[in-house]
């Protein structure tokens, strides 16, 4: 095994392992604390870094965080390593790497060339010998786009996952948060329901529902609802017209066992939802969420740092090929990222990792009641994923989901965004907001607040 | 919600506010340029302070216990109040693992009670615990456990005593029911408050409790509130997983809540004002009748 060790003057620091000097040189967080993982002084926080900045970035080929043979996700990332794709930065080191994706070498397309190179651990070890513009910097050079009925991930776009949920799965009360975000010009990413219930009949017909919407008034995007995997699948066997397969995953084995999934699992349901068909752009028919925390709070870590495990959970993902990734950053809570500094320095964290890992990342940019945290800290994190080409954030009426309470981003946080970087939706989701006369067909993105003709009648039918 | 503080020229209010009647979702807020108005701005700053406060609100076990006792239905039933190994709501807050375990103390008041009792073994334990909303427990807890107690026990089941649990989790029930010998054990606690629900309950059922188990174990009935589930629909759909995880002897994601299952007509069409009467007969619609 490999010797983890530094020498700052008379100091000489040993970790135990590749795990050990992983996590001490995590930026602070309150789940690593928890987890008893984190470094003892920030002395010795440095001194991690440092000995990671020296790694060869095959060190990560050869030593894993969690057994190849203990662990189906450490067995994805090293059997599903592309050795061609790695070459061109085989012989760096960690600190060398950080060196070069800063540099300009490091464009667009030899970004895009060596992500499906870049195992999880490399990401998460470069990741944290990085600062927030760092991270901001390299995530905005790299390009994923993914397609169902729409493009995401296109530069200059920033899209929004449309989230009308309700207490009670109430078809007109989620139908009336539906008809605010489109006409707040929200929805491309995906109108995505969390039902408060995962009764499959209930979800087949929150499912149905949406489709008969997006039917009806022509939308370009995709719909998806957010319950288990098992129970999307009989949904779609009960005859569900289903686009999304939505799935929470993890980064280790034993933390998607408590989620009740595993990789098999995960390619019957792909496999289910692409025999629907249903994509007119593209075929990427998979959402996933993430967070830091999970598999902690699963008691599934094993000795790993959280941001070490988050990025992990990457690797399921990409070898689903999905539409979106979602990390939701702030609703865990406060035991694994405490205030609104951990939070925003995690979503970009997550945001970088994936990025440039290959995967179309959008952020659920949140916080809870009980975390040391407010809407300040949710618009520094807008402000800076927006600026480092996040794919996509949520849309939840007036930043309150009153399902899943917890604060996220509103119709209003997209719109200042999306007109002080100039962003604009998907461009089909662009092109159908024009033609119904939601947004202005010239210039930036902007709303005309006129209720069109086809939601004019629909609201009639309710008087 | 109220716009006062803002004025008609400055402020552009959506023309489909008609709608905030069918939600309690901040809908049709309105534009101060591309932005929040003030009104509803600070009705959210509100919200957040007030839920802030829930989050920091203490159980009033007193009052729980003797509402418990005083209840003619349900005199004399036993019932202990326990705390977790965290010593406060900081604490609690940092430190699940604290909240998922029982004080050394109160195991020990446990145990004194579990040997007191006649019974070895109970089918089902009720657990009440703070959680991350004390004053939602306070008000939604009682109402149905008094029925779901009557329902359980003229179908024949054995409860456990009643316990509460002060700076608890999920989780610290797994180990009270282990204790007590109950073959299943149901979990009453405060949700996370939200802005527009500050208290809300949920509950969890778990067969078989033992420490060391996961979510996958446990099935859970969520959003118990004045605006939410009833509490008599959560009574219902609560016996229902009882009585389904006796049966199976399982819980957890193999046990499905299909309580619904008999009003739903999965693939009937959905009426809702979006969506005009001719358009079930799309393409992608699968047939009906």
């Amino acid at each position: 095994m490999p010797l983890y060790q530094h020498t700052i003057g008379t100091q000489h620091y040993v970790f135990k392992d590749l795990k050990d000097v992983m996590a001490k040189a995590t930026p602070a967080r309150s789940g690593d604390d928890l987890a008893g993982v984190s470094a003892d002084d920030a002395e010795q926080r440095v001194a991690a870094q440092m000995t990671l900045a020296d790694l060869p970035l095959t060190t990560f080929l050869n030593d894993c965080v969690i057994p190849y043979e203990s662990d189906e996700v450490t067995r994805l990332i090293i059997d599903g390593h592309d050795r061609d794709a790695f070459q061109s930065i085989s012989h760096l080191t960690v600190g060398d790497f950080r060196n070069w994706l800063l540099s300009d070498q490091a464009n667009t397309a030899a970004l895009s060339k060596m992500a499906a190179g870049i195992t999880p651990e490399m990401a998460a070890a470069t990741s944290k010998i990085m600062r927030i513009q760092d991270l901001v910097t390299v995530s905005k050079k790299c390009s994923v786009v993914t397609q169902f009925r729409n493009t995401i991930g296109l530069p200059g776009r920033l899209a929004t996952r449309l989230q009308p949920n309700h207490p009670t799965d109430d078809p007109t009360g989620i139908a009336a948060s539906i008809v605010d975000g489109l006409l707040y010009g929200a929805g491309d990413a995906v109108i995505g329901v969390n039902p408060a219930s995962d009764n499959v009949a209930r979800v087949t017909q929150i499912v149905n529902m949406l489709d008969d919407i997006i039917h009806e008034y022509q939308i370009p995007t995709q719909s998806c609802v957010l319950t288990h995997v098992t129970s999307t699948l009989m949904a779609i066997e009960a005859g569900a017209r289903v686009d999304l397969v939505f799935q929470s995953i993890a980064g280790t084995e034993a933390a998607n066992r408590s989620f009740g999934i595993n990789c098999q699992l995960l390619t019957e349901a792909r496999e289910a939802a692409l025999s629907l068909k249903r994509g007119t752009v593209g075929q990427h028919v998979m959402y996933f969420e993430t967070g830091q925390g999970s598999a902690l709070s699963a008691q599934a870590n094993q000795g790993v740092d959280q941001q070490t495990c988050e990025a992990r959970a990457y690797a399921v993902a990409r070898q689903f090929k999905p539409l979106l990734v979602n990390t939701v950053v702030g609703f865990i809570g406060p035991e694994y990222l405490f205030n609104g500094k951990q939070i925003i320095r995690a979503g970009l964290e997550d945001h970088f990792c994936g990025k440039l890992m290959g995967l179309p990342m959008g952020c659920d940019i949140c916080y809870t009641n009980h975390a040391e945290a407010d809407q300040d800290d949710m618009d520094v994190l807008l402000t800076l994923l927006a600026n480092a080409g996040c794919h996509f954030i949520m849309g939840v009426p007036g930043a309150d989901d009153i399902m899943l309470n917890y604060q996220s981003t509103s119709f209003h946080d997209a719109l200042y965004a999306r007109r002080l970087l100039g962003l604009k939706p998907a461009p089909e989701f662009e092109a159908w907001l024009a033609s119904v006369g939601i947004a202005s067909s010239q210039g930036p993105f902007q709303l005309t607040n006129q209720l069109p003709t086809h939601f004019a009648q629909a609201l009639r039918r309710l008087t | 919600m109220s716009n006062a503080a803002d004025t008609p020229s400055l402020v552009a209010s959506n023309p489909w506010s008609t709608l905030k009647q069918f939600t309690p979702a901040r809908i049709a807020l309105g534009l101060a340029g591309s932005s929040l108005p003030t009104a509803p701005q600070l009705e959210f700053q509100l919200a957040h302070a007030r839920a802030r406060d829930a989050v920091y609100h203490e159980l009033d076990t007193n009052t729980l216990t003797t509402t418990l006792r005083r209840d003619e239905r349900l005199s004399g039933w036993p019932c202990v109040v326990l705390h977790s190994a965290a010593a406060d709501r900081l604490t609690y807050l940092k430190r699940p693992d604290q909240g998922r375990t029982l004080h050394t103390a109160s195991r020990d008041a446990l145990l004194r009670l579990k040997k007191n009792t006649a019974r070895t073994q109970f089918d089902v334990a009720f657990v009440i615990v703070d959680g991350l909303s004390a004053r939602a427990v306070e008000t939604q807890a009682l109402p149905v456990l008094k029925n779901s107690l009557e329902r359980l026990t003229h179908a024949g089941f054995t409860v456990a005593p009643i316990t509460i649990i002060t700076h608890g989790r999920v989780a610290i029930a797994d180990e009270v029911g282990e204790l007590l010998g109950a073959k299943l054990v149901v979990v009453m606690i405060g949700e996370r408050p939200g802005l527009s629900t500050p208290h809300s309950m949920g509950m969890y059922i778990t067969w078989d409790p033992k420490r060391g188990l996961t979510d996958e174990s446990r099935n859970c009935i969520s959003n118990i509130h004045a605006d939410g589930l009833s509490h008599s629909q959560a009574e219902e759909k609560l016996y229902y997983l009882i009585s389904q995880a006796h049966r199976r002897r399982l819980s957890g994601i193999d046990l499905k809540d299909e309580t619904d299952i008999r009003v739903i007509d999965a693939l009937a069409p959905n009426k809702n004002f979006l969506v005009s009467e001719s358009s079930h007969d799309s393409a992608s619609a699968p047939p009906e009748h």
